[in-house]
């Protein structure tokens, strides 16, 4: 019997924690009990990206696309779709838009405006198995870099495609690596950034998940470019399933020699070791990345000098992002003429952003620089939640700002951002609606980056420890109008004089907020807003539900009596609102 | 300090056998003390003082260093937890969709401080940074176990879950 149908279930994180292994398991006893185990595979992928809709399972070839897969659907998939040949149409996706089941993925919105270089095999090949790598010309590109190209004309190329760091910085990838290859000395490291410690952002995690195999080839390249024979991924350890599949795809590269001694003929070793991070965001600076990978507190140095100089083990050092390793498979493969034709004038290629929020279509997004922000939103993300009102989007996470309403057809690339107070960082992109505050947000931003500053330089340790006390004292209702005259002027003193990027852009969610919302700021510092739900007498009937759902009790009332809400008390928290049955309570 | 036991004795050997043999079989032990110190949490569930003499020891640094890591990192605890380790995820996607007060709701309902263990020793819920699942926000994982999309009136039916056990 010939093989004819091939299941694709999401082995991503998010699907995985919906039951998709178990989906796996039950298909693959399932098809066996039906003796069809020559004609059907089932292959468990890495992440599709369209998370918020997940777990995902995808048949070829019929290119049928199933969302939202619950474990009693696997039956139905199974006597309909697999035996029968019918598809199963209520576990299609759903077009909120035309109001229409939508069979194949390439015709969802979601998919429709993304260009995937980056996450060219994520939801495409079995992550845990190189041959499918193999077989979509994986490893391709160092063989060709081995066989054909001198260490100078793999920088020339990398120079040439115009590739920018996709960790935040944008530094130019093809200038890193000459700066390192000119080094002298022949123990030279190249390291992987996978410590992705920006809240909100997952596209390192998928791909590492989803294509472990091309961050592995991707580094090899690099170690031939600059004289390096060793790589070092540092991972976060949040993050388990991208860590085994490393570990997975390192054993299997290793036997098959793609890693180790002599590759492809060439004399060239390179072979790759993995850290695990532990716990702390500054770590993803590269000085403190190193200090940790050396097995100490991860605390940054001043630069100079630079890792390219002395880095890890004081030797020449290159430290790259997973994003930014994903595509030089391709452009190898393509050319830098092909790379560099894709985006705008400054920033080539594409971006991998994570959208989460308020958003109808969570997940990850790959589009060319310079796509609006608006294209993101509505075309691709289909619009906000409930359909509320767009407010703004934060991008570049405890490091970055908003992006307004008025800014919604800016094209995004690395300058644009900067010169509307944001920045590309890492590519979190969270959206926020008319509901979320946004003295809330920098709070939440600063109390996340005064937890997260290591302490060694001063005007981070205490500068963002001062400036969360503000923020609190403002959203406590005790500040006056002065403190956003201190915090303005805080922002700047420690901007201009933290030792490392972490605390040099911890007073930006605060600086672009307070530049584009400073009502909701003097709303605060007037002591002008009401922070505390109501319940409108008329038309409580007193059914008791609010003061049961109260987290802190501070509704109080008689069956059948109006109830109240000590304000002084209220959290808002919003129980109280959403348990209501009357519309008798109104938000502050 | 004199509740800082420093006692070596009193750590089990049977899972100081399953910890030396990870660390004999690490190339650089020094330089992967992080890797070592996450083995060895693993193993023992927290990190206690004599412990982390032991490992000192045992890869050749000296104590402070290894306490100085171990302190530094938030992913390490000195301290032991309940049976099963509630983590709450407070990354941005999480906190516009409300994890605060579904935090809130757990502690309220267990009756217990972030951090510490619950009188019955069953459970500790600490806040954790993004897991990068942002698809199913807000995020609260038992043990290995993710559950997703999570509301505040669904925190008492997750926990029974986990009291049924005893």
């Amino acid at each position: 019997m010939k093989e004819r149908i091939t299941v694709l279930v999401c082995g991503g994180t998010g699907c995985m924690a919906s039951d998709s292994n178990e989906m796996v398991i039950q298909l693959k006893q399932r098809i066996k009990e039906l003796k069809m185990e020559n004609e059907v595979t089932i292959i468990k992928t890495g992440c599709f990206g369209f998370c918020g809709q997940g777990p995902i399972i995808k048949i070829q070839p019929d290119n049928v696309f199933y969302v939202k897969v619950k474990l009693e659907d696997i039956e139905e998939i199974i006597t309909e779709h697999i035996v029968k040949g019918r598809v199963v149409e209520r576990l299609l996706f759903d077009d909120p838009k035309a109001n229409e089941k939508v069979k194949e993925h390439k015709n969802m919105d979601f998919y429709k405006k993304q260009m995937r270089i980056a996450l060219r095999n994520c939801g495409f090949i079995n992550p845990e198995d190189i041959s499918e790598y193999i077989a979509v010309r994986g490893y391709e590109a160092l063989a060709i870099v081995l066989s054909e190209n001198t260490s100078e004309e793999v920088i020339t190329i990398m120079k040439d495609s115009k590739l920018r760091g996709r960790g935040g910085g944008g530094f130019p990838t093809g200038l890193k690596w000459e700066l390192t290859a000119k080094q002298p000395g022949n123990e030279k490291y190249v390291i992987c950034n996978a410590d992705e410690g920006d809240p909100g952002a997952f596209m390192d995690r998928s791909i590492l998940e989803g294509d472990p195999h091309s961050i592995l080839e991707a580094m090899a390249i690099a170690g031939y470019a600059m004289g390096a024979n060793t790589g070092i991924v540092y991972i976060r350890a949040e993050y388990p399933l991208a860590i085994h599949r490393l570990e997975t795809a390192i054993k299997q590269a290793r036997e098959y020699n793609f890693l180790g001694k002599d590759l492809f003929g060439s004399g060239f070793d390179f072979d790759i070791d993995i850290r695990l991070g532990a716990g702390a965001f500054v770590c993803g600076e590269e000085t403190a990345l190193i200090a940790s990978i050396e097995g100490h507190r991860g605390e940054p140095t001043k630069k100079p000098p630079f890792p390219s100089e002395q880095g890890y083990k004081d030797k020449p050092t290159s430290v790259n992002n997973v994003e930014t390793f994903a595509n030089i498979p391709s452009i190898i493969l393509k050319g830098a003429e092909w790379f560099s034709s894709i985006g705008t004038e400054n920033s080539k290629g594409t971006k991998v952003f994570a959208l989460a929020g308020k958003i109808n279509n969570i997940g990850l997004v790959e589009v060319p620089m310079g796509t609006t922000l608006r294209e993101i939103v509505y075309d691709i993300g289909g619009g906000i939640i409930d359909g509320k009102e767009f407010k703004a989007v934060q991008t570049g996470g405890p490091s970055g700002g908003v992006i307004t309403k008025e800014h919604l057809d800016t094209p995004i690339d690395y300058e644009s951002l900067k010169a509307i107070g944001s920045m590309m960082g890492s590519g979190g992109m969270i959206v926020l609606d008319e509901d979320n505050d946004m003295v809330e947000i920098s709070k939440f931003y600063l109390d996340f980056t005064q937890d997260e500053s290591c302490g060694k330089c001063t005007p981070c340790r205490i500068g963002t420890k001062r400036m969360f006390e503000i923020l609190e004292r403002l959203t406590n209702l005790e500040g006056c109008p002065e403190d956003l005259d201190i915090l303005e002027d805080l922002a700047h003193n420690i901007k201009n004089s933290s030792l490392c990027g972490l605390g040099q852009s911890a007073p930006n969610p605060v600086l672009s907020t307070l530049h584009y919302f400073r009502e909701e700021y003097e709303a605060y510092a007037n002591r002008t807003i009401s922070k505390s739900y109501k319940i409108i007498e008329e038309k409580c009937i007193g059914c008791t539900k609010c003061s049961r759902v109260c987290p802190v009790e501070c509704i109080t009332g008689k069956v059948k009596v109006p109830h109240i809400i000590d304000e002084s008390a209220c959290i808002a928290c919003g129980a109280c609102f959403d348990a209501c049955r009357f519309d008798a309570i109104i938000k502050p | 300090m004199s509740n800082v036991n420093l006692n070596i004795s009193e750590l089990d050997r049977d899972l100081l056998n399953e910890l030396d043999i990870y660390i004999e079989a690490t190339v650089d032990p020094n330089g992967s003390l992080i890797n070592i110190l996450h083995k060895a949490q693993l193993i023992f569930g927290y990190l206690p003082h004599n412990l982390q003499l032991y490992i000192s020891r045992k890869v050749g640094v000296d104590a402070a260093r290894v306490n100085g890591v171990v302190s530094f990192y938030s992913y390490f605890t000195e301290k032991k937890t309940g049976k099963n380790v509630i983590s709450l995820c407070m990354g941005t996607a999480c906190y516009v969709k409300g994890s605060e007060k579904v935090l809130h709701k757990l502690l309220k309902t267990l009756d217990v401080q972030k951090n510490e263990v619950t009188e019955d020793k069953l459970f500790t819920v600490r806040d954790v940074r993004c897991i990068g699942a942002c698809g199913l926000a807000p995020i609260m994982t038992v043990g290995e176990k993710v559950y997703g999309h999570v509301k505040e009136d669904m925190v008492e039916g997750i926990l029974n879950q986990y009291r049924g056990e005893e």
